[in-house]
C-alpha cells in the first residue's frame, strides 16, 4: 500500500479518523506522517489514559485558574484546593458551587459542557405530575410532563421542566 | 465468609462463554452508568453511616428492580481476601471497590449487587456503577440491559442530574452520560506485524482510549486491550456507543488483514508459533500467569486461523480466568504461592486441554 500523502513510499502509518461522521483511514509513509506530526515507535506505546488522568489531577484540576477564592461548597464544604489535591469534587452540590470553573473544566475534559444525553426526571417530580415516569425521559416525554405540570399549576416543575426541555431544543 | 460460587448466576462468568459477536477476536463488551445521589456526599468525602445509608438505599432499590431479580447481594467488608480477589479475576468487581489496590482496604458501606451479566458496584468512586457484562462484540445489547437498569434504579432512587452538565459525578472526567463502555479485544495480528501502535495511536487520535487486560494502569498481557471511550459529556449516549462500535469494527477489520498477511507472508513460521504455543501449554509442568497468557494467544490465534480445530474458543476463555492465583487457590482449597502455584496452574491447564485433546491434532500437509 502506497503513502496517500506522497504516493511513494509504502504506507507505515494508519490514522483512522471520523470525518462528517464516517470512518475514514488515511495511510501515510513514516517521513509523511512526521511531517504532518504524527509520532511514531516507542513514543506511543504508552498509556494515553493514565497520561490524561495525570494532566486532569496536575493539569486541568491544576489548570483551575490559581484563584484565592477558597469560597467552600455550602453543601459539604470541599473548596476548589479539596478538589486539586484530591481529584475528587465533594458533592453535586460543587457542580452549582463551582459552576464557572467546573464548566471551564468539563470543556476542556469534553469538547463541551452541555449534556445532550438522556434526561432524568428524579421521583419526586415525577410524583408531583400524575403518570409521569420518574427516570430518564426523552424530549416528548418532557413536553407532556410540562402540559401537565401547567394544568396542574405546579409552576415550580413545570419551570424546571422548561428548563431541561430548553437544554434539549438548543441541539 | 466464603463465596459459593455456584450461588452465582452463570458461576458470573457467562460473558466469556464466546458465544458473542465476533466472538474469535472480541472476547467480551462492558458498559458501565455511573450515578450519585441527590443531595449526598460523593463516597470519598461521606462519613461511615453516610456509606451505610447510600448502601441501604441503593440495595433496596435493586431489590427491587426487576433486571436484579435473581441477584446476589454482598457486603465487600464481609468477604475474605481471597473471595474479593475471586470476584475481581472474574472481572465483576473493581480494584478499588475490592479494596485490592496497593495500601487500600475496603472501604465502609462498600457493596456488590450481582445478576448475570448485570450488577451494581455500590460506594466505588460513584455511589453506583452500574454495569453490564456481555459475551463477544456486543455493545448495543450490553446497553439495552443497562438502560432498562437505570430506568428500575433511576425511579426509585434520586440521581443527582443538572440540565447543562447531566449526571454528576465525583470526577469530572466521568460527568454528563456517565457512560464508560470498553471493548476487550485480542490483537496478536497486530502485535505480530508491528502495526499495533499505530493503531493505538490512531485510537487516541479519535476520542478512544486502550488499557491492559486489567483496567486502568494494568499492563498489556497476552495481546488483549480494552478499548474505551475518552469523553462522556457533549454526545449521547448512542453518539458514543455508536463511534466506539464504528472504531471497534475497523480495529477488527485490521486485525483480520495482520492474519491474513501472517498467513500469507510467513504460514510456517505461524504454523510453528500456533503450535508451539499449544505444545507447552499441553505438556508443561510450570507455567506463570504471564507465559499462560502469552501461550494462550498463540493458541487463540491459532484457534481463530483454523490451524488447531475443535478446540473451544470458550476453553481459552476460562482457562485464562481459571489460571489466575485466586481461582488456582480455590480449586486447591488453600492458598498458593510459587513454585506450587506456577505447578498447580500448568496441572490445570495441561487437564483443562487433555479433555479436549483426544479431538486434537495437527494437520499432515
Ligand atoms: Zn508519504
Ligand atoms: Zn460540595
Amino acid at each position: 500500500m502506497q503513502c496517500d500523502h506522497c504516493g511513494e513510499r509504502p504506507a507505515a502509518i494508519h490514522l483512522t479518523q471520523i470525518v462528517n461522521n464516517s470512518v475514514t483511514t488515511l495511510h501515510l509513509c513514516e517521513a509523511c506522517a512526521a511531517e504532518k506530526g504524527v509520532q511514531t515507535g516507542a513514543s506511543v506505546a504508552k498509556f494515553p489514559l493514565s497520561d490524561f488522568l495525570a494532566s486532569m489531577g496536575k493539569g486541568a484540576a491544576g489548570a483551575l485558574p490559581a484563584t484565592t477564592d477558597d469560597t467552600p461548597c455550602g453543601f459539604c464544604g470541599a473548596t476548589l484546593k479539596d478538589f486539586r489535591d484530591a481529584g475528587r469534587l465533594g458533592c453535586p452540590h460543587c457542580y452549582a458551587s463551582f459552576e464557572r470553573h467546573l464548566r471551564d473544566l468539563l470543556r476542556r475534559l469534553h469538547g463541551s459542557s452541555q449534556h445532550v444525553g438522556e434526561v432524568y426526571l428524579p421521583p419526586e417530580a415525577a410524583a408531583a405530575v400524575s403518570g409521569a415516569p420518574a427516570g430518564r425521559g426523552h424530549l416528548g416525554e418532557l413536553r407532556d410532563q410540562l402540559r401537565r405540570a401547567v394544568e396542574a399549576e405546579n409552576f415550580e416543575l413545570a419551570a424546571e421542566l422548561r428548563d431541561q426541555i430548553r437544554v434539549l431544543d438548543d441541539h | 465468609m466464603t463465596i459459593d460460587l455456584s450461588l452465582l448466576p452463570d458461576g458470573g462468568i457467562s460473558w466469556a462463554d464466546a458465544s458473542g459477536p465476533d466472538g474469535h477476536i472480541v472476547l467480551s463488551t462492558r458498559i458501565r452508568l455511573a450515578r450519585n445521589l441527590q443531595a449526598t456526599v460523593f463516597t470519598t468525602r461521606a462519613r461511615d453511616q453516610d456509606r451505610e445509608r447510600i448502601r441501604e438505599q441503593v440495595v433496596g432499590a435493586s431489590r427491587e428492580a426487576k433486571s436484579l431479580a435473581d441477584a446476589a447481594v454482598f457486603r465487600v467488608e464481609g468477604l475474605d481476601r481471597a473471595d474479593r480477589q475471586l470476584l475481581y479475576e472474574r472481572h465483576l468487581i473493581s480494584k478499588e471497590l475490592a479494596g485490592l489496590e496497593a495500601g487500600g482496604a475496603v472501604r465502609p458501606g462498600a457493596a456488590l449487587v450481582l445478576g448475570g451479566d448485570i450488577g451494581v458496584m455500590v460506594n466505588e468512586e460513584d455511589h453506583l456503577r452500574m454495569q453490564s457484562l456481555h459475551s463477544g462484540f456486543a455493545l448495543q445489547r450490553a446497553y439495552a440491559a443497562l438502560e432498562r437498569l437505570d430506568g428500575e434504579l433511576g425511579a426509585r432512587l434520586p440521581f443527582a442530574f443538572h440540565p447543562e452538565f447531566g449526571y454528576l459525578t465525583a470526577c469530572p472526567t466521568n460527568a454528563g452520560t456517565g457512560l464508560r463502555a470498553s471493548v476487550l479485544i485480542h490483537l496478536p495480528g497486530l502485535v505480530l506485524t508491528k502495526e499495533i501502535a499505530k493503531v493505538l495511536q490512531g485510537l487516541s487520535q479519535v476520542g478512544l482510549t486502550f488499557r491492559g487486560l486489567y483496567g486502568e494502569g494494568s499492563e498489556v498481557v497476552g495481546n488483549f486491550f480494552q478499548l474505551s471511550n475518552q469523553t462522556t459529556l457533549g454526545k449521547s449516549e448512542e453518539e458514543l456507543l455508536d463511534h466506539l462500535g464504528k472504531i471497534v469494527r475497523q480495529v477488527i477489520e485490521y486485525e483480520e488483514q495482520a492474519r491474513q498477511v501472517l498467513l500469507r507472508d510467513a504460514p510456517s513460521v505461524i504454523e510453528d508459533k500456533v503450535w508451539r504455543a499449544y505444545g507447552l501449554l499441553r505438556y508443561a509442568r510450570s507455567l506463570s500467569f504471564e507465559e499462560t497468557m502469552n501461550l494462550l494467544s498463540g493458541v487463540r490465534l491459532g484457534v481463530g486461523l483454523n490451524l488447531i480445530k475443535d478446540l473451544g474458543v470458550y476453553t481459552l476463555n476460562k482457562l485464562m480466568i481459571f489460571t489466575q492465583p485466586a481461582h488456582l487457590a480455590y480449586v486447591a482449597g488453600r492458598a498458593l504461592a510459587d513454585p506450587d502455584l506456577a505447578i498447580a496452574r500448568a496441572t490445570f491447564v495441561r487437564r483443562s486441554l487433555e479433555d479436549e485433546a483426544g479431538r486434537i491434532r495437527p494437520q499432515a500437509n
